[in-house]
């Protein structure tokens, strides 16, 4: 039985205000933040700008900074922040008991 | 009071023809939904309550003050034995109930009773989560629940000695203060990096911490319990680094989870706690249940205040008044006395919210209200909470705020006193004698008076009367004082170094050293910042600068670094990174040629290309991957180059009196000299530097950070050149005539730029900024200064030159590299 949550690790795993990246097969990488107030995001890992590695930006506040050339994203939402145009798919993952939950019709989608 | 187990008015409900209503747990929501029915009708129905422990009804949340001593048990009793006699409840204590019959409509208890109902209300609330580590059963390891628990404390405080209290909540913060008044020796452990996580931002939490190790409490963060030691009793407690606390009390205080196991065995519908209504109504029509052991509509709730709303649905719901409960909005008050925290609502931010943050460093106040859609979400207040009533009453009645926004932060009394609406009015209504820089002791009279005499900006009054100049919490008044006597003369300050303080950059590196700050909540504590967390431009400002200011000491923060400094190679437009090993000097040889060769092979580096600082730039490097690069690397001897930080980058060099026929001196020598004792050394911005052996300069040293042209008569030490986007020829600090001499004089001057540059200022800049003969005035002509510039940093390089890439090898955030799962759609149970 394929469940609707799928467990990807334990919190502890994400550094805080860091992230980790999950790969994905045939499809885009999934990058999943912890925030510095401890709320777990997931999106894909990818800037809507250059295709930067979101996963390896600044998390700060409920943004990430690209490391490519700075764009903010908005983690609840993927929006570009300011004056910047562009969208990234978020993922909805959620923690439960300490183990970082995503949901895996969504990262179907959003990574297809 | 100590009441002896057993039941009160037992045998005058025999004959009672009323339905009868049986409770399970005799804590505050059950006793409490009892009392809520009673005031509806006191007639109804016939009451039984169970209860598991010998007491009666007692204010759970008061065991803290019992605990420190400063309430008795019967100063926390809500109802007391005359309270059930006199309402005709029959009170079963020290029985639990075990089992529930729904189809016979009977409970049983512990002592083998069974009691037949028409309406059963489950009130089991909840039970306290033990971690599952070796020794967890061992005697001294208890929970903090229940009157048993206070008295095993009070038991074990009075033999005296340390106590471990596992969990930085509520509870454990509670239980530690309690242990410590009581004279013990207490350590917190906490797993998560920040105190009460769950209810305040990191902000706060970090206050509280101060607070509480100022109290004489050890806190440890971050620290993962691995095993309970003992063999007949608690000895201590080994953390999974290794450390050993010693302890003859442990007290269990992670969380609770409701109590669910009875309704379970019941056949109830559960979740994560008893699911119910809207009336507190469970699968069953006849159950129903009520407090911590219920979910409702997804929700669990841990605090008093929902429990309230919850019996009063319950007790409608019985005298068929259907009223309906719809979820609480909580709000949690420390009770840990003289520390005043408040937290109400959602403070986490997100989608469209907006942060108010107030600090006030000297008064130890932190609030923090957040607001979305005009209307308050959350609110976080620390040192002083008197205004947290009135936020969340504001946050429950979710009030449109946009009239009171800017009045907001300062509490209720401000927001809506006496018209004094506008910020500039209240300024200007003040007396000349009222103080507006408290640190300083400046009046608004005197504050005024240096505007008059020509202060224009922020900094000119700071400058003139002092006022603004220490801890700056008094920044917005004098601004308002400046509007207010200037109107449109006022002028903009110095650029603040971003959106999240009022301070430039120099201010801000002034205060650190100058109030002794040592870390990066502190500094956003102490200079008011107004972001929690800060943003990508100050964090690593910030981190840079206590670095600068605490060699050795000050703990570096990865996630204030940017990508490159994190991952120690350079980010490329595709994702992949390039690895540059240092080559001292430029020079090389056949094991580094061949090391290099074979991680390019094996890797499949894509490209490899000589840099303009003559090293060799390994291209397409997956993050995975890089940890197993600089362990081939680090097997041919090499190290990193540095070339992704704000750092010494490269020594240029050119080959000098050893092959030219012009070079003057041993050019490459000096270049590997100068390379093995600056490499390491973080800078404000990428720092490199050059060695000539000639006046035709090869090495180009005339544009880089620091060059050196070797003459006959000896060294010409250049300084701020850019070969970048503005190409800029270096100015001529001084001539020397030894190696060593050469040595120290750039030992000096780059520590004078470490120290007095702006984070991202390179040194072309900054010279223009400060003009050469600033530099000259410090480095050449000052010889004391000079000598104590070079000794603070060989001073700094004895804890930097670690090479970063050997740390990661040996295991150090391995989990940068690796990733968390895989997603393999058509193998889901194959994820990590």
């Amino acid at each position: 039985m394929i469940g609707e949550w799928l467990d990807i690790g334990w919190l502890g795993e994400i550094p805080v205000r860091g992230s980790r990246t999950v790969p994905v097969d045939g499809g885009e990488e999934i990058a999943v933040f912890r925030t510095g107030d401890d709320q777990v995001f997931a999106l894909v890992n990818r800037c809507p700008h250059k295709g930067g590695p979101l996963s390896q930006g600044i998390v700060h506040g409920h943004s990430v900074a690209c490391p490519l050339h700075n764009w903010n994203i908005a983690l609840a939402t993927g929006q570009a922040q300011g004056d910047d145009k562009g969208c990234t798919p978020v993922i909805p993952v959620k923690v439960s008991g300490g183990r970082v939950l995503i949901c895996r019709a969504g990262v179907l989608q959003a990574a297809a | 009071m100590n009441f002896q187990p057993g039941t009160i008015g037992e045998g005058a409900a025999a004959a009672d023809p009323r339905p009868h209503l049986v409770v399970v747990g005799n804590g505050m929501a059950g006793c409490r939904a009892v009392e809520e029915l009673l005031a509806r009708d006191p007639h109804r129905y016939r009451v039984t309550i169970f209860g598991a422990e010998s007491h009666v009804n007692y204010n759970r949340i008061m065991l803290s003050p019992v605990l420190a001593g400063e309430k008795t048990f019967d100063e926390i009793v809500i109802n007391d034995a005359a309270w059930y006699r006199d309402n005709q409840i029959e009170l079963v204590s020290s029985d639990p109930v075990i089992a529930i019959n729904r189809a016979g409509r009977t409970v049983t208890s512990r002592s083998g009773r069974t009691l037949g109902y028409d309406k059963l209300l489950i009130a089991t609330g909840s039970d306290p989560f033990i971690i599952p580590v070796p020794g967890k059963d061992l005697p001294g390891v208890i929970s903090f629940r229940d009157m048993n628990d206070v008295d095993a404390m009070l038991a074990a405080a009075g033999k005296g000695g340390d106590a471990v209290v596992i969990g930085g909540g509520l509870l454990g913060l509670e239980a530690a203060h309690g242990l410590t008044l009581r004279g013990m020796k207490v350590t917190v452990l906490h797993l998560m990096p920040t105190l009460m996580e769950r209810q305040l931002d990191e902000a706060a939490g970090w206050l509280l911490k101060s607070a509480l190790e100022a109290r004489g409490q050890t806190i440890l963060t971050g620290a993962d319990t691995a095993e309970i030691l003992g063999t007949d009793a608690v000895e201590g407690v080994r953390l999974k680094d290794g450390s050993v606390i010693p302890a003859s009390l442990v007290v269990m205080a992670v969380g609770i989870r409701p109590s669910t196991a009875l309704a379970r065995e019941a056949g109830l519908a559960v979740g994560r706690g008893i699911q119910v209504d809207d009336h507190m109504v469970t699968s069953d029509a006849d159950v129903l249940a009520v407090g911590e052991c219920v979910e409702h509509a997804g929700q669990v709730y841990g605090l008093v205040a929902p429990l309230w709303e919850m019996c009063r649905a319950l007790a409608d719901g019985l005298v068929e008044k259907h009223s309906g409960y719809t979820g609480s909005v909580t709000s949690t008050k420390l009770k840990v006395s003289g520390i005043d925290v408040f937290s109400a609502g959602d403070f986490s931010g997100g989608d469209g919210a907006e942060d108010i943050v107030l600090r006030d460093a000297s008064r130890g106040v932190y609030k923090r209200v957040v607001v979305k859609d005009d209307r308050i979400v959350g609110a976080v207040l620390y040192g002083d909470t008197g205004d947290g009533g009135w936020y969340f009453d504001l946050l429950k009645r979710q009030e449109d705020v946009s009239q009171l926004r800017d009045m907001l932060i300062f509490g209720q009394a401000f927001a809506q006193g006496g018209g004094a609406a506008d910020p500039k009015a209240a300024v200007a209504a003040l007396s000349d004698d009222a103080e507006i820089c408290g640190c300083n002791g400046v009046t608004k009279g005197q504050v005024v008076g240096c505007i008059e005499k020509g202060a224009c900006s922020l900094d000119a009054v700071r400058a003139g009367c002092k006022a603004s100049a220490s801890c700056g919490s008094c920044t917005g008044l004098v601004e308002n004082l400046l509007a207010v006597t200037l109107g449109d003369a006022v002028q903009a300050g110095p650029k603040t170094m971003c959106r999240c303080t009022s301070f430039g950059h120099d201010d801000i590196r002034r205060e650190i050293v100058a109030q002794g700050m040592r870390s990066i909540p502190e500094v956003m504590q102490m200079l008011h910042w107004s972001t929690p967390d800060g943003c990508s431009s100050c964090r690593p400002a910030l981190n840079y600068y206590l670095l600068c200011a605490l060699p050795g000491d000050y703990v570096d923060d990865q996630q204030s670094r940017f990508v490159n400094e994190r991952m120690h190679a350079n980010i490329q437009k595709d994702g992949t990174y390039s690895v540059v090993p240092r080559m001292w000097g430029g020079l090389t040889n056949p094991t580094e040629l061949r090391a290099i060769a074979d991680v390019v092979e094996k890797f499949n580096a894509p490209m490899v290309k000589v840099t303009g600082g003559q090293r060799l730039d390994i291209f397409g490097i997956r993050k995975e991957d890089l940890p197993a690069v600089w362990a081939d690397l680090n097997a041919a001897g090499m190290v990193s180059g540095h070339a992704y930080g704000k750092s010494l980058r490269t020594v240029k060099t050119c080959v000098g009196s050893e092959w030219c026929r012009f070079g003057t001196q041993d050019s490459t020598g000096l270049g590997v000299k100068l390379e093995r004792g600056f490499w390491g050394s973080w800078m404000p911005h990428k720092f490199k530097m050059a060695v000539s052996g000639c006046p035709r300069n090869c090495a180009e040293a005339t544009i880089k950070d620091f060059g050196v042209v070797c003459v006959d008569s000896g060294y010409e030490l250049h300084v701020g050149g850019n070969g970048g986007i503005h190409v800029r020829a270096t100015d001529l600090l001084v001539k020397v005539t030894t190696e060593t001499e050469a040595m120290h004089y750039a030992a000096a001057f780059v520590q004078l730029y470490r120290e007095e540059a702006r984070y991202l200022e390179r040194t072309a800049p900054w010279i223009e900024r400060v003009g050469l003969q600033h530099i000259k005035d410090r480095v050449v002509e000052d010889v004391e200064g000079r000598d104590a510039l070079a000794a603070r940093f060989w001073h700094s390089q004895t804890f930097s030159q670690e090479d970063p890439w050997a740390e990661r090898v040996a295991g150090a955030a391995r989990e940068q590299h690796a990733h968390m799962a895989a997603f393999k759609p058509l193998a889901v149970e194959e994820m990590a």
